[in-house]
């Protein structure tokens, strides 16, 4: 509990960070949200517009003065309006969240359960030709690109089965869950299947490694079965690389998902990432980018609770 | 009568063609009811695979039966062909008729599991005991085992507990289904020596208890004497002697048996002291390497910011000196400070407390040398595996600021001749070299500066014992040779008792006793040093018994500006004072 206190106090600094580096990189990108809003047209403004646009905005004061009013907008839980939406940052942000979340979990929940039968059966067949299988299926899992897949998903489907993904308006879980459904599915599978693929080798490494420690001999000699020696004995001992792996994973995953999103038409937070900073919408790039950073975060500090639940060696906060 | 177990002409080989490679090579043996087997001989003798065969533990490690069988008499009476069995009939028998404790108990329990779930587990497979019956039959297990608060320490982790209680822990978990064999691997190698005492004491123990068969594998062939009723000895794969105990004692047949016997370090109470000691003839007054009053404490923080709580006391308060061309050792068991001093004296650790003085006798020298250099317990780790031999012992020339030419070349070649390894080596690999091969050099390594003082942190004890004779002889050579003065770090009396001309018993962080190396071996005066010198197992102290010692060793954790008593000596003799008793 104590530890979980300073683990928290640490996000405001890390935040602190975070905002500083996006503050400065977006300015560092040449053009404005004039200029991104208005393109070539922008060369036709009279000074006097281009200065009533840029106050506007908020970019007529020099850097340090718009980052202070943003931090100070902040901490009074204003994220600031976004140019392009003409919304509150923290709406449009928390509007696109729960789609990439649920996409996040789904793909996850793949993975694992994909992953973690396929690494556990490969490593128990160790160098015979099952294994060999399995194996090979995960690197071809991990180098095949999204888009390809997802191409491949969508081709498939349309041209063998004449079947097409269920496009259209995003409708979310909790009015519609089978529309909800059958729109992420295959998304999930897109992303879920390299993820699978990173799970299952993370999870025969580890299990190998195990299954030739002491303590799985020890197992061995009490008379334990098969089943027994791999289920209770080896696997709580292998989890810990596969969840620091599906941490990062997830981690990333909560960013958006920019190429399956844009397959898929989804209206995720990585297709809005991208668009805000093609847009130079200053306020949204800003604010999602300490969202997605929280997000991290939480899912960092969620893996070291669940190593503690894991492996009673480790304790927090002691050196 | 039909033996328990009864062996004949077992061959086992491992990889793609077992057949070829067989590392058991037609071994026969039988055990009777209530009979103790030792199995003793070096690694790579085949002593393991043959103790993993008997249970088809060997099958796991890529291992394969090629030949011969091994009946066991169950406990109804039927006899039963392990060699030839499946999987499933193999799980009935483990644990239950044929149970097995191994080398390292710190790696051989399950490190995320509570030691209760794993005594659980024997009852639950062979007994169908679940819940609170389990647990209760877990109790009684650890209470056989001796364990104080057995109960509360059900709900404990391996990593609360020390290596000798996870020992017995290992021991609880073999006997819980009162199995009629044990197989014991090395059980007691990983071990302080005082703990070894206690585990073969509580070994004995049971055995008288429960009448069961044991096979005791060991590379010790002292410590066999004091359990053991027949013997086995087993050389590449072979056996080449096997019968009673005294017999083979006291008139081995086989070369390789005497070779064991007489070649190998054995404690022997003082009588095998050197006895080319430098003090009582006064001969060199110069001490090489002087420590005085040496502290060494870690604080105890309960996070970054906080202030220090406490203090690890590792080494507190420890003088000795060293002349030229002598040898101190220092003993004690883990955690009593002893590396931690060696780790000082080499600046590896940053001592809070004390002075050293080594005199340099390199002074009018044309290379400036570090005149300390030191040899490690592992020489499988302490050669970078990426570097040519030559780019080794190049190292300490290099960091030292010197340059490699011609006359380093033939420091090089010169060293590697005298600890007895081929011209050649210099172009070589470290892995192309055996383990003793890679301590000689170390030892090279260690004398490429011309140091007054070498530091040998248990420096053979990861030999085996035929090896380790050689490596001790090669170090007495050159200490004659160089003049060296050697501080040499060990727990194995044997070892010390070979090499030490002074002896240094070092209990919590602080000396204990200290002086001549065959007065404080033979008329032992401070209560520990009297307990470790017993705690040694010796042939000619077979069939002695130990008392079993529940005792944990003190804690060395003190609270903040801890500090402790001045030390009152009291002497006895010229060179030998002990450390008096609170």
């Amino acid at each position: 509990m104590d530890y979980l206190l300073r683990r928290l106090a640490t996000f405001p600094l890390v935040l602190l960070g975070v905002s500083i580096l996006v503050f400065v990189a977006i300015r560092m990108v040449p053009g404005d949200s004039i200029t991104a809003m208005l393109g070539t047209e922008a060369g036709l403004l009279t000074p006097a517009q281009r200065d009533s646009l840029a106050a506007y905005f908020g970019i007529d004061q020099p850097w340090f003065i718009q980052y202070w009013r943003w931090v100070g907008g902040i901490l009074h839980g204003n994220f600031g309006i976004s140019v392009t939406y003409g919304r509150p940052v923290l709406d449009v942000i928390l509007e696109r969240f729960p789609l990439t979340l649920e996409l996040a979990l789904l793909s996850m929940v793949i993975a694992l359960a994909v992953g973690m039968p396929a690494g556990i059966y490969a490593a128990t067949h160790n160098e015979k030709p099952s294994d060999l299988g399995v194996r090979i299926v995960a690197m071809i899992g991990q180098s095949t690109p999204s888009f390809v897949l997802g191409l491949l998903i969508i081709y498939t489907l349309s041209a063998g089965f004449g079947v097409l993904p269920a496009m259209g308006e995003f409708a979310p879980l909790w009015q519609d869950p089978l529309r909800n459904l059958s729109q992420l599915i295959l998304p999930a599978i897109t992303l879920g299947f390299a993820f699978a693929a990173s799970v299952t080798r993370i999870a025969r490494s580890a299990m190998l490694d195990v299954l030739s420690d002491d303590y799985v001999r020890t197992a061995r000699s009490k008379g334990a079965s098969a089943r027994s020696v791999i289920w209770r004995h080896a696997l709580p001992n292998a989890l810990i690389p596969v969840v620091t792996l599906s941490g990062i994973e997830f981690g990333y995953l909560l960013g958006g998902a920019v190429i399956v999103e844009q397959i898929y038409a989804l209206p995720g937070l990585g297709r809005m990432v991208l668009d805000a900073i093609l847009q130079r919408d200053y306020a949204l790039v800003q604010g999602s980018v300490l969202f997605i950073a929280f997000n991290f975060m939480i899912v960092n500090l969620l893996v070291d609770l669940a190593y503690v639940a894991l492996d009673p060696r480790i304790r927090l906060g002691e050196q | 009568m039909t033996p328990l177990l009864s062996v004949l002409d077992l061959r086992v080989g491992f990889g793609r063609n077992p057949q070829a490679n067989e590392v058991v090579r037609g071994v026969s043996f039988d055990v009777a009811d209530g009979e103790t087997l030792a199995i003793v001989g070096e690694s790579g003798s085949g002593k393991s695979v043959t103790a993993l065969s008997i249970n088809r533990l060997v099958d796991f490690g890529g291992g394969r039966i090629t030949g011969g069988s091994m009946k066991l008499k169950r406990a109804d009476g039927t006899i039963f062909e392990l060699a030839t069995a499946t999987e499933p009939q193999l799980t009935g028998i483990r644990g239950a008729e044929i149970g097995m404790i191994f080398q390292e108990p710190m790696t051989s329990l399950n490190p995320v599991l509570t030691i209760g779930t794993q005594i659980e587990e024997s009852f639950r497979l062979h007994r169908g005991l679940t819940g609170r019956q389990a647990t209760a039959a877990a109790r009684d297990a650890l209470d056989r085992v001796r364990i104080p608060d057995a109960a509360r320490r059900l709900k404990y982790t391996p990593n609360q507990l020390s290596g000798g209680m996870l020992q017995r822990v290992m021991i609880a978990i073999a006997l819980a289904c009162n199995p009629r064999l044990l197989i014991a691997d090395e059980p007691t190698t990983a071990l302080d020596v005082t703990v070894q005492a206690q585990i073969m004491a509580l070994l004995a123990e049971l055995k008288r208890e429960s009448g069961m068969s044991m096979i005791f594998i060991t590379h010790d062939i002292g410590l066999v004497a004091g359990i053991a009723d027949k013997v086995m000895v087993m050389q590449n794969g072979e056996a080449v002697e096997h019968g009673e105990l005294n017999q083979i004692l006291d008139s081995p047949q086989h070369p390789y048996t005497q070779h064991l016997l007489q070649d190998v370090p054995h404690f022997a109470s003082g009588r095998a002291t050197r006895a080319d000691g430098l003090r009582d003839k006064g001969a060199n007054t110069q001490p090489a390497l002087k420590v005085d009053g040496l502290v060494v404490r870690f604080p105890l923080k309960s996070s970054f910011f906080s202030r220090a709580t406490g203090a690890v006391h590792a080494v507190d308060g420890v003088d000795f000196d060293l002349m030229q061309g002598e040898t101190l050792a220092i003993v004690g068991e883990s955690g009593s400070g002893k590396s931690t001093t060696a780790k000082a004296v080499l600046g590896l650790v940053r001592s809070t407390r004390g002075n050293f003085s080594v005199a340099s006798r390199m002074a009018s020298a044309e290379r400036s040398a570090k005149p300390v250099q030191m040899v490690f317990q592992n020489p499988y780790a302490s050669l970078n595996p990426r570097l040519t031999i030559e780019s080794i012992l190049a190292e300490p020339v290099i960091a030292t600021g010197g340059r490699v030419d011609a006359q380093t070349r033939a420091r090089m070649a010169s060293l590697l001749e005298r600890v007895g390894l081929p011209k050649n080596s210099l172009e070589r690999y470290p892995h192309e070299f055996s383990g003793g091969q890679r301590q000689r050099l170390c030892i090279a390594r260690a004398l490429m500066l011309n140091p007054s003082v070498v530091v040998l942190d248990e420096a053979v004890s990861a030999l085996d014992v035929s090896v380790q004779a050689k490596v001790l002889e090669l170090l007495v050579d050159l200490q004659r040779e160089f003049g060296l003065a050697y501080l040499f770090i060990s727990h194995d009396m044997a070892v010390v008792e070979r090499i030490a001309h002074r002896i240094a018993v070092i209990y919590a962080g602080q000396i204990v006793e200290i002086g001549d190396a065959q007065s404080v071996l033979s008329k032992p005066r401070h209560s520990y040093t009297k307990k470790l010198i017993s705690a040694v197992p010796a042939i000619d102290r077979r069939h002695e018994h130990f008392e079993i010692d529940t005792r944990q060793v003190p804690s060395l954790v003190r609270p903040q500006g801890y500090e402790p008593a001045p030390a009152k000596w009291e002497k006895f003799g010229a060179d030998h004072k002990v450390r008096m008793e609170t």
